[in-house]
């Protein structure tokens, strides 16, 4: 599975970072590379394995149905890059 | 050419929780903006989800109400793509493993027809915030307060054959979420809201259509309409040469079309992978039949119920378990009129009999009513059965005064109207208004005689054949009696002396 | 007294030799006179730490003092603190200051700890050197022409050069150990689910594990007793009774069975640290363990299924960082996905950049199943191995990195060499093993050579026993880098 500039190109989009086409080709070369180091797991024959998300072998826990949260928008939109009337604002977003 | 029309319908219902999916603020509805979106709803960094145990038994509720399979372990996984009311880029969802499995099905009435539409799944997940579109000197303003709201994503197979069918499960189904307390059914602050996905085959022949998915329909009208519309641009396109192309559209009610929503369509390659964050979710036997075990009874089995119990015509049993309160109002007018039913649901002959079919008579009474001059009362003033002025034991106490000949019919209207206003008691308002129907037949031919003896040209034209003037008696009567005779008495001595 | 352990310190505190503020001050006094040669910590706030050293005297006088109360401790930049700044070694995070405390410095707090300062890290603990970071790279202080290894990279630095007594650090693949190896000093990650990830910055999610780096294992043991146990904000944090890492300290390690796997004694292992390694099981045959020959089969698959497992979590949890709600915008922009790629394009550095990338295209339609479930299922028979080898041995021993530091900018252009510097670490995160690493002696040129310690699940008390009765007979660990003396 080679990747192509394309490849690289998509990807960026999907992960919304934007390169240059000269970043796309560093991506290129450094992207294949970490996937020739990844190729060997390929050869391995895992039919029959059950993949493993967790390292443990448990079950989700409940949490009970009450509220526990209380209002903290101050303290959250402190940090935030803008906001008006309580608001986070971005740029317009076309439906 | 003969087309067939394919739909399928994915809903997302609310469930009404207290708190959120993953989080502990509060899911209440209108807060100021971002005042109910903590710090796992902003996702800021580090903080973690935890499940709340409230979604999964309401799912589970929700599963066994349309006799589906629960799956004993599910999985959540996330649905990673950007947008500004999805705060941490991507969706907590449930994709391989949901947990509501196959085998579900909601039946659905249709005039004279019934149909079993199969569930093919539900899943939990969680809700986006809101894009706010007014001017923020050319921005969007993001409010997150319902981030993190618990949802069920219900999904059909493509079952439905028409726009009604369609919107006849929709309702079907919007009546069992409230019915099993699962989703407040709030349609216009979207706790319950449609995706349809549409497809148009030639009739008779088996491959599905290409079809489209129609977003976010959230009213029954909408649903219908932009059926419609899709269905119609569907077979045109075709049938002028063209090629429906998958898309999803969005419906437009003021122009009352749908278009295509190119951009969401972009690339989509949503990476879904199990949430590492989050284990498995496993249910036990037990927990299912601890579930099962605080079901109410489910509409239709009411419904069927309600026809050989209460002998109620299929309409009238299909209206009345429209909703969960409007069935118990129902049966508790008919129970209260009707007399107690013995546990038994097999009467004993003879004086079981007899109990049963008073308890006929009175919930034929009871539906008549509640179908009738209650609905209209209720639909004029926009309430629903549970804002009801009358309550079930009110209406029962007016019905009773038909039954035992107290008032007419036509007056028990009068006092329908004035308890709707609040004057009390049914039997508080004929007292009050003397509103007693007149049965003593001394008092009756007084009055009949009176009007005799008023219209003699009338008595003289009566009998000499001109039966029509009949009628005019009646009223005079009536009125005279201001409308409290007994009407089959008054009627039987009015015949009696006319005859002469 | 910098060379003193946490249990000598708590004494001096209890018997007021030293006040928890003078103590501070020793050590904010260090760190200005040393961190700009190392560039350790990332922030220090004297008048915070010294507010917080002086409630600790107040409790102290109270009589209502814990173990670690008074004493000054490092944190990692990747715990959010609340009123500190929480970067996580990112420019996406450098004005970011978290309105809780993370599990672990909440833990700390109650304990009545002083938070000494933020330590300087790999940006979102991706890397192997401590050359990722925005707020520029760390200098080991055995030799500051070399790395100080990652990503806890700035916490190894700073107790090595005793900055500060101990520090916490994370581990996704051998973040604490590979650091604590390169710096000569002790560290623990313990078994995945034994401290609460919650307001810890998530790098992967199922590999992410917090745990103490200090001088000695005994330090190791008195923190986990503090950092460890159950919290209902994390959905992976493991209800198990409290428990006491010190218990076993003092046990001998007679009939100890230590497991040596091959495949950890094979090429790629640099001369020095064999030789040190096996002096330290000769070491450990003289106290009476006994070493077995294990195998771990999979072991060279440990590294392509970390670099999809680990990429692929991380790509998504770090899509949280968009500019909306906080962190780094960028300051020109034309329309919403512009703004997106330009913030990301600008707060995220190489590094991260390029696991993100990998992250993405790893769950991308078409090449899931090949990459990341065939992943999640080698994941499975990494795990298998283990728990085959803990049928024949109580713990297994290796070296925690195949060579001592290396120099700064050696390998930053290369990630792929970098990558395999982890091949002895990372297996234990993708099966959530306990795992140490203990200073074992020095290869060329004076630098330190750690010994890998790991255990089988919740085992940490016999590993952290195994490591102190080595501790009791050699004195690796309280040696001092040149730069200190």
């Amino acid at each position: 599975m080679s990747l192509t500039l394309e490849d690289v190109k998509r990807i960026a989009h999907l992960a919304r970072i934007e390169v240059s086409e000269s970043e796309a080709e560093t991506y290129l070369a450094q992207l294949s590379s970490i996937l020739g180091l990844v190729e060997e797991m390929q050869a391995v024959d895992t039919r029959g394995i059950e993949p493993m998300a967790h390292a443990q072998d448990v079950v989700l826990r409940l949490r009970e149905d009450a509220v526990s949260e209380a209002n903290r928008r101050e303290a959250c939109q402190a940090v935030a890059p803008q906001v008006e009337a309580g608001l986070y604002l971005v740029p317009k977003v076309i439906e | 050419m003969q087309w067939e029309v394919v739909i399928g319908l994915e809903t997302h219902a609310q469930l009404n929780t207290v708190t959120k999916i993953f989080s502990g603020a509060a899911t209440a509805y209108g807060a100021e903006p971002n005042t109910q979106a903590c710090a796992v709803d902003l996702a800021l960094p580090g903080v973690l989800p935890v499940f709340n145990r409230a979604a999964a038994e309401k799912a589970v509720r929700f599963g066994l109400a349309v006799g589906a399979r629960i799956n004993r372990k599910s999985v959540f996984e996330r649905k990673n793509y950007f947008y500004p009311d999805l705060p941490k880029g991507y969706q907590t969802t449930q994709l391989e493993l949901p947990i509501v499995a196959e085998g579900g099905t909601l039946r659905i009435q249709l005039g004279d027809y019934e149909k079993d539409i199969r569930i093919t799944r539900a899943h939990m997940e969680e809700d986006a915030g809101k894009s706010l579109h007014e001017d923020f000197h050319g921005m969007t303003g993001i409010d997150l307060n319902r981030a993190g709201t618990p949802l069920i994503e219900i999904v059909t197979e493509p079952d439905m054959r028409s726009s009604a069918e369609a919107v006849a499960y929709a309702r079907a189904l919007h009546s069992l979420v409230r019915w099993i307390g699962i989703c407040d059914g709030n349609m216009q602050e979207g706790s319950f809201r449609c995706d349809a996905n549409v497809s148009v085959r030639v009739k008779g022949t088996e491959k599905l259509g290409t079809r489209c998915e129609i977003k976010n329909l959230n009213s029954f009208k909408f649903l219908e309409k932009a059926i419609d519309y899709e269905v119609r641009r569907q077979i045109e396109l075709i049938e002028d040469g063209g090629r429906v192309v998958q898309e999803t559209r969005l419906y437009d009610p003021d122009r009352d079309e749908t278009r295509s929503m190119r951009s969401k369509e972009e690339a989509n390659d949503y990476r879904y992978f199990p949430d590492p964050d989050l284990l498995p979710l496993v249910i036990s036997d037990a927990y299912i039949e601890e579930v099962r075990s605080t079901l109410p009874e489910l509409p239709q089995a009411k419904r069927e119920r309600f026809m050989s119990e209460y002998s109620l015509p299929a309409y009238d049993a299909g209206v009345l378990t429209s909703s969960r309160e409007l069935a118990d109002y129902f049966e508790a007018t008919a129970k209260a009129l009707g007399g107690p039913l013995s546990p038994s649901p097999l009467p004993q002959a003879g004086e079981g009999d007899a109990d049963a079919s008073q308890l006929r008579n009175a919930a034929k009474l009871a539906a008549n009513w509640i179908m009738g001059d209650l609905s209209a009362a209720l639909n004029k003033e926009g309430k629903d059965i549970a804002g009801s002025p009358i309550s079930s034991s009110q209406l029962a106490g007016l019905l009773k005064r038909i039954q035992d000949s107290t008032i007419s019919g036509k007056i028990a209207k009068e006092v329908f109207s004035a308890m709707w206003s609040g004057e009390g008691e049914a039997d508080a308002v004929i007292e009050a208004r003397g509103l007693r129907q007149v049965s003593d037949s001394g008092a009756i031919e007084k009055i009949i005689d009176e009007i005799i003896a008023a219209n003699p040209a009338q008595v003289a034209e009566y009998r000499s054949g001109k039966d029509k003037l009949f009628g005019f008696f009646v009223g005079q009567a009536m009125k005279a009696s201001k409308g409290k005779a007994n009407p089959a008495q008054l009627n039987e001595l009015l015949k009696q002396k006319l005859a002469g | 007294m910098l060379n003193a352990s946490l249990k000598e310190l708590s004494g001096l505190l209890a018997a007021k030799k030293i006040s928890s503020v003078e103590l501070t001050q020793t050590f904010l006094d260090r760190i200005a006179a040393l961190n700009p040669s190392l560039n350790a910590f990332i922030t220090v706030d004297a008048e915070k730490s010294l507010a917080q050293a002086r409630v600790a005297d107040e409790r102290i006088a109270a009589g209502k003092a814990g173990a670690l109360t008074g004493i000054p401790f490092a944190q990692k930049d990747i715990f959010c603190a609340r009123d500190w700044l929480s970067t996580c070694g990112s420019k996406m995070l450098a004005n970011f200051s978290a309105p809780y405390d993370a599990h672990v410095i909440e833990q700390f707090n109650r304990a009545g700890a002083v938070n000494l300062g933020k330590t300087n890290m790999d940006e979102f603990a991706m890397g192997s050197s401590n050359e990722t970071s925005f707020f520029g790279k760390v200098r080991n202080p055995w030799d500051v022409d070399r790395v100080p290894g990652g990503s806890s990279g700035g916490s190894a630095a700073a107790v090595a050069a005793r900055l500060c007594p101990a520090a916490t650090g994370t581990d996704t693949g051998g973040s604490i150990r590979q650091p604590a190896a390169l710096n000569g000093i002790t560290g623990l990650k313990p078994t995945y689910g034994t401290v609460s990830r919650y307001g810890m910055i998530a790098f992967a999610s199922s590999l992410d594990q917090a745990g103490p780096m200090a001088r000695s294992a005994e330090d190791c043991a008195l923190m986990m007793n503090v950092m460890a146990g159950f919290d209902s904000r994390d959905s992976t944090s493991l209800e198990r009774e409290k428990e006491d890492y010190s218990r076993d300290l003092d046990k001998p390690l007679q009939g100890l069975r230590i497991g040596l796997p091959r495949e950890y004694f094979a090429e790629g292992l640099s001369a020095d640290v064999a030789r040190a390694v096996e002096a330290a099981l000769a070491e450990y045959r003289r106290l009476g363990a006994e070493t077995v020959e294990i195998s771990l089969p999979n072991t060279r698959l440990s590294i392509p299924v970390y670099y999809v497992l680990a990429p692929a979590e991380a790509s998504s949890n770090l899509a949280r960082y968009d500019g909306v709600r906080y962190g780094y915008r960028a300051p020109e922009y034309g329309d919403l996905t512009d703004m997106y790629q330009k913030t990301r394009a600008q707060g995220f550095g190489a590094e991260v950049k390029r696991r993100i990338m990998i992250g993405t295209y790893v769950l991308s339609a078409g090449y899931y199943d090949a990459y990341y479930i065939q992943a999640q299922k080698l994941r499975r028979l990494i795990a298998q191995d283990f728990e085959a080898a803990f049928r024949q041995c109580d713990v297994i021993m290796g070296p925690t990195s195949p060579t001592t530091a290396f120099r700064l900018g050696e390998k930053s252009d290369d990630p792929v060499s970098m990558y395999l510097s982890d091949i002895y670490t990372i297996a234990v995160n993708l099966a959530g093993l306990p795992g140490m690493s203990v200073p074992c002696g020095f290869g060329d040129g004076g630098l330190p050579v750690g010994l890998q310690i790991v255990g089988n699940y919740f085992a940490e008390a016999r590993m952290l026993n195994a490591a102190h009765q080595y501790q009791l007979a050699t004195d690796w660990h309280l040696r001092l880098p040149p730069l200190c003396e």
